[in-house]
C-alpha cells in the first residue's frame, strides 16, 4: 500500500467539504475518484498534496505520516500532481516549466550558480535540462519545448503540467481530471499516456469525470458523494450500485 | 566631463538600487524598503572607514552584509504576509529604519553623518559592482535556484506542489535585495562624503521601483536600462530637470496603462540576442 | 491628567479615522491600495488654507468647500490613474496610485515651497474647561466636524442606494453586476466620498498643527494605512474605532516613553508591524480579498 487515507474529514469555516473518508490506495495500481462537482474530490487532493490542512483523520504515505508536512516536503516524498485547472508557470517556456519539477532532485544553491566554474552551462544544470527533454518526449511535446507555456493550447499544456509532474520523479501521480475540456481523440491520447506512467511501475490517483476513461482504464474506483465515500469497488462493481447511479451515473445518463 | 562622470556614478548606484527591488520582485514581493537597506548600509560602511579605519571594499562589503543580515530577519515575518500586507510591512521598516538613524548620536542624528572618505574611483567600484550582478542575475536566470525564485513569482501553490521550499527562496531573495541595497548604500556614502536620515526615504524606494517597472520586469535588463534612462535624461534636458518627479509620476501611470510589462521584455532580450548573433 | 490626554488622543485619532475611513472604503470596495490618498489629503490641507487665506471665508464654508474640491480631484483620480488600467497586473493599481503620490507632491512643493506654511487663527484659541478639564477650543470642533462627518458618513452607507450599491461591490463585483448595480459609477462616487473625507481631514489637521507643508501627505496616509491596518483591512467601521485608539495610544506613549528619544515616530509603525506579523485581520476583521 502507498498511500491509507485514515478517516479523513475537512470543514471550511462550518460547512464540511469531507467527512471520515478512508481509501487505501494499493501501489502499482491506477486508482480513480468519481462523484458529483463539488462532491470533495479536489479537496481530497489538496489534503494529500498538503495544500490546506486537514481537519480530522490521518494520512500515511509509505510508512510516513503526512499530517502536517509542507507541500514541498510531500512532493520530495514522492506525491506528484497536476490540477483541476491547469496551472503552469506562465511567465516560463515549456522546457523550464518541467525543469522546475527537478528542482527538489537536484542541490545548486545561491552560491554554487553564481560561482561555479568553468564559465558555461554547470553539469547539473545540463542534467536537469537532459531529463526534462526526456520527460517532454514521453508526453510528445519536444517541439514546444522553447514556447512559453502561457501560448500553448489547452490540451498541450495539460501535457506539459504532467511532463513536470513526472519530472520530480513520483512514485505516486495525482491526476485531478485530466481530461477536462478535451475532445474524444484528445482524451484517447490521455488515456493512452496515463496507461504508459503506470506501465512505468507509478501508482495513479485519478479524479475524473469522463466516465469512459475511468471505466476503461482503473483498477478500483472510489466514489464521493456530498464529502462521503459512498461506494469503492471494481469498475464493474461500481457500474451496478444503485447508489452510485442513483448520485452520480444516473444523473449523467437524463 | 566631470559633470558627466557624476551622473554617470549615480546612475550606477541607481542600477544597483533597481536590481536589489527587482532580486525580491522576482518572487513576487514588492519592497518598499530598499532604501531603508541602502540607509543601513551606507551607515555601517561610514562607521566602519570613519570610526574604524577599515578600508574602503570590507567597508562596503559590511555595509551590504549587516543589511543582508537586517533584510533576512525581517524576511522571515514577511513571508507569512503577502501583496498589500507585506508593502506596507516593508513601508513601515523602511521609516522606522529613517527614525532610529535620527536618534543615534553616535553617527550624528538628524544633523547627518559628515566626513566619510571620498571615493574618487567610485565610478569604477559602481560599475564593477554592476558588472558582477550582471554576471550573478545572468547565471540565475538559467539555473535551479533562478528558475525557482521565478517559479514562485509566478504561482506560489503550483511551485510550492512542484517541491520548492517556497519559504526558503523568498526569503534567500528578500534578504539577496537587502545584501545589494547595503553595499549600493555604502557605495553612494563614500560617493556623497555625508549622508543623513533624509537621504533614505520611502520615496527613495518608490524611486528604483519606478526605475524597475518603466524598464521592464521579465528580465533584470529592464532595471537597469530603467535605472539608466531615468538617471540620465533628467540631466541632459533642463526642463526635464525641472520636472522630472512629475514625469516620473506620469510616466508610471502611462507604463501601467499602456505597457505594464515595461520596455524592455523577454521578446526584446531575444531580439536583440539574436542580432549579436547575427542570424 | 490621564483623563486630559485620552481626550486630546480621541480629538488626533478623530482625524486618523477620517483619513483611514477612505483607504477602508477604497479597499473595501475595489480591494485596492490608493497610495494617492494621502496625497488628497495634503491637497485638501492647502485648499482649505488658501481659501480661508484669499477670501476669508469662516471654517464652516471653508470646508466643505475643500471637500468639493478633493473630492473631484479624488473622482479625477480614479478616472485618469485607476480606471484604464487593465486587469491583467496586480500591481497596477497600486503602482499608478504611486504615480499620482509622486505627481501631486512635487507640484505642492512647486506652488507651495518645501517648507512648512502657517495655517490663520480662525477659529478662537480659547482653552474651554470641561469639567475640570481643559481642552482646546480648535481641537474639540475638530472632533465634532470629525465625529458629525463620520456619522453622515455610516448614514450613506447605511441607508442611502448609493451605499447599498457599495457594500454589493464590496461583496462580489459579479454579484453586483447582476444587481444592476452600475459598478463604474459607483466606483466612481467611491473615490469622492473617499476622498472628500481625507479633504475634510486635511483642512483639520491644518487647523490643528498650524502649519502644513507638501510632506504631510505621507506622514497622515502612513497614520491611515495603521489604522486600516487596526481596524480591520476594508472594515470602515473598523477604521472609524481604529483612529481613535491609535490616537489615545499616541498621546499616551507621548506622555508615558521618555522623551530623549523620538519616539512617538515609530510607534504607530511598530503597531503596524506587530498587527502585520501577528494579526493581519486587524482588530475587527478584514475583508477577504
Ligand atoms: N478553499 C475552500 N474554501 C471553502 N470551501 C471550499 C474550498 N475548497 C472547496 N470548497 C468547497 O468544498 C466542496 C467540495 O469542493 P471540491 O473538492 O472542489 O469538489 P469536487 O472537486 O469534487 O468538484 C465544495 O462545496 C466547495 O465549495
Ligand atoms: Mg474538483
Amino acid at each position: 500500500m502507498i498511500l491509507e487515507i485514515r478517516e479523513v474529514g475537512k470543514v471550511f469555516g462550518g460547512f464540511c467539504a469531507l467527512q471520515n473518508v478512508s481509501i487505501r490506495v494499493e501501489e502499482g495500481k491506477i486508482h480513480a475518484i468519481i462523484g458529483p462537482n463539488g462532491a470533495g474530490k479536489t479537496t481530497l487532493f489538496n489534503l494529500i498534496s498538503g495544500m490546506f490542512d486537514i481537519s480530522h483523520g490521518e494520512i500515511h504515505y509509505r510508512d510516513k505520516r503526512l499530517n502536517g508536512l509542507r507541500p514541498d516536503i510531500r512532493a520530495e516524498l514522492g506525491i506528484g500532481r497536476t490540477f483541476q485547472i491547469v496551472r503552469l508557470f506562465p511567465s516560463m517556456t515549456v522546457l523550464e516549466n518541467v525543469m522546475v519539477g527537478r528542482h527538489c532532485r537536484t542541490h545548486s544553491g545561491l552560491l554554487k550558480t553564481f560561482f561555479h566554474f568553468p564559465l558555461g552551462e554547470s553539469s547539473e544544470e545540463k542534467q536537469i535540462r537532459n531529463n526534462a527533454m526526456q520527460w517532454l518526449e514521453f508526453v510528445g511535446m519536444t517541439h514546444r519545448a522553447q514556447q512559453v507555456a502561457a501560448n500553448l493550447p489547452h490540451p498541450e499544456q495539460r501535457r506539459v503540467e504532467i511532463a513536470r509532474a513526472l519530472a520530480l520523479d513520483p512514485d505516486l501521480l495525482l491526476l485531478d481530471e485530466p481530461a477536462a475540456g478535451m475532445n474524444p481523440k484528445e482524451t484517447m491520447d490521455l488515456d493512452a499516456l496515463i496507461v504508459k506512467i503506470n506501465g512505468m511501475g507509478k501508482t495513479i490517483l485519478l479524479i475524473e469525470h469522463n466516465m469512459n476513461l475511468v471505466m476503461g482504464i482503473s483498477e478500483i474506483i472510489s466514489v464521493l458523494n456530498f464529502g462521503e465515500k459512498i461506494v469503492e469497488g471494481t469498475p464493474a462493481e461500481v457500474k451496478e450500485n444503485p447508489a452510485v447511479i442513483e448520485a452520480y451515473l444516473g444523473k449523467k445518463r437524463n | 566631463m566631470e559633470y558627466i562622470l557624476s551622473v554617470a556614478t549615480v546612475a550606477g548606484i541607481n542600477i544597483i538600487m533597481a536590481l536589489s527591488f527587482y532580486a525580491p520582485f522576482m518572487t513576487g514581493q514588492v519592497s518598499l524598503a530598499q532604501a531603508g537597506f541602502a540607509a543601513i548600509g551606507a551607515y555601517s560602511a561610514a562607521v566602519c572607514t570613519v570610526k574604524f579605519g577599515i578600508p574602503y571594499i570590507p567597508a562596503v562589503i559590511i555595509g551590504g552584509v549587516v543589511a543582508g543580515v537586517v533584510g533576512f530577519i525581517l524576511g522571515i515575518p514577511a513571508l507569512r504576509i503577502k501583496g498589500i500586507y507585506l508593502l506596507l510591512l516593508t513601508l513601515g521598516f523602511g521609516e522606522i529604519v529613517r527614525v532610529i538613524f535620527i536618534n543615534i548620536e553616535y553617527v550624528g542624528g538628524a544633523a547627518g553623518f559628515p566626513g566619510i572618505p571620498y571615493q574618487e574611483n567610485t565610478f569604477f567600484y559602481a560599475y564593477g559592482l554592476v558588472l558582477i550582478l550582471i554576471v550573478c542575475f545572468e547565471r540565475l536566470r538559467n539555473s535551479r535556484m533562478g528558475r525557482a525564485m521565478r517559479a514562485v513569482g509566478d504561482d506560489e501553490t503550483a511551485a510550492e506542489i512542484n517541491g520548492i521550499n517556497i519559504t526558503a527562496v523568498k526569503l534567500k531573495a528578500f534578504a539577496a535585495g537587502a545584501f545589494i541595497a547595503g553595499m549600493g548604500g555604502g557605495i553612494l556614502a563614500h560617493f556623497q562624503e555625508f549622508i543623513e536620515p533624509l537621504m533614505f526615504g520611502v520615496m527613495h524606494s518608490v524611486e528604483y521601483i519606478v526605475f524597475a517597472i518603466f524598464g521592464g520586469v521579465q528580465v533584470f535588463w529592464g532595471p537597469i536600462f530603467g535605472a539608466i534612462v531615468l538617471s540620465f535624461v533628467p540631466e541632459f534636458f533642463r526642463f526635464v530637470q525641472a520636472w522630472r518627479h512629475e514625469i516620473y509620476g506620469a510616466l508610471l501611470i502611462v507604463m501601467m496603462i499602456i505597457k505594464p510589462e515595461g520596455v524592455i521584455t523577454n521578446d526584446s532580450v531575444r531580439f536583440i540576442k539574436k542580432i549579436f548573433r547575427g542570424s | 491628567m490621564f483623563i486630559q490626554q485620552l481626550i486630546n488622543g480621541l480629538m488626533l485619532g478623530s482625524t486618523y479615522s477620517l483619513v483611514a475611513i477612505g483607504y477602508a472604503l477604497i479597499f473595501g470596495v475595489l480591494g485596492l491600495l490608493h497610495f494617492a490618498h494621502g496625497e488628497v489629503l495634503m491637497v485638501g490641507a492647502f485648499m482649505g488654507l488658501y481659501i480661508i487665506l484669499w477670501t476669508g471665508l469662516p471654517l464652516y464654508i471653508a470646508l466643505p468647500l475643500t471637500m468639493v474640491v478633493t473630492g473631484i480631484l479624488g473622482m479625477i483620480i480614479q478616472f485618469l490613474a485607476i480606471r484604464p488600467l487593465k486587469k491583467n497586473f496586480h500591481l497596477a493599481p497600486l503602482l499608478s496610485t504611486i504615480g499620482v503620490t509622486i505627481i501631486l507632491q512635487n507640484l505642492a512643493v512647486k506652488i507651495f515651497g518645501g517648507y512648512g506654511t502657517r495655517f490663520p487663527d480662525t477659529i478662537a484659541m480659547d482653552n474651554i474647561m470641561l469639567g475640570p478639564y481643559m481642552v482646546s477650543s480648535v481641537k474639540l470642533i475638530i472632533m465634532g466636524i470629525s465625529l458629525l462627518l463620520m456619522v453622515i458618513f455610516y448614514l450613506i452607507i447605511k441607508k442611502t442606494k448609493l451605499g447599498k450599491a457599495m457594500r454589493a461591490l464590496a461583496e462580489s463585483h459579479l454579484t453586483a453586476g447582476f444587481l444592476g448595480v452600475n459598478v463604474e459609477r459607483t466606483v466612481f462616487l467611491t473615490f469622492g466620498i473617499a476622498s472628500a473625507l481625507a479633504g475634510a481631514a486635511g483642512v483639520m489637521i491644518g487647523v490643528s498643527y498650524s502649519a502644513i507643508s507638501p510632506f504631510i501627505g505621507l506622514t497622515f496616509a502612513l497614520k491611515g494605512l495603521v489604522v486600516m491596518l487596526l481596524g480591520g483591512m476594508g472594515n470602515v467601521v473598523g477604521a472609524m474605532i481604529g483612529g481613535l485608539i491609535l490616537g489615545v495610544a499616541e498621546v499616551l506613549s507621548i506622555t508615558l516613553l521618555p522623551t530623549e528619544v523620538n519616539l512617538q515616530d515609530i510607534f504607530s509603525f511598530g503597531i503596524m508591524i506587530i498587527i502585520l506579523i501577528f494579526k493581519p485581520t486587524g482588530l475587527f476583521g478584514s475583508k477577504q480579498n
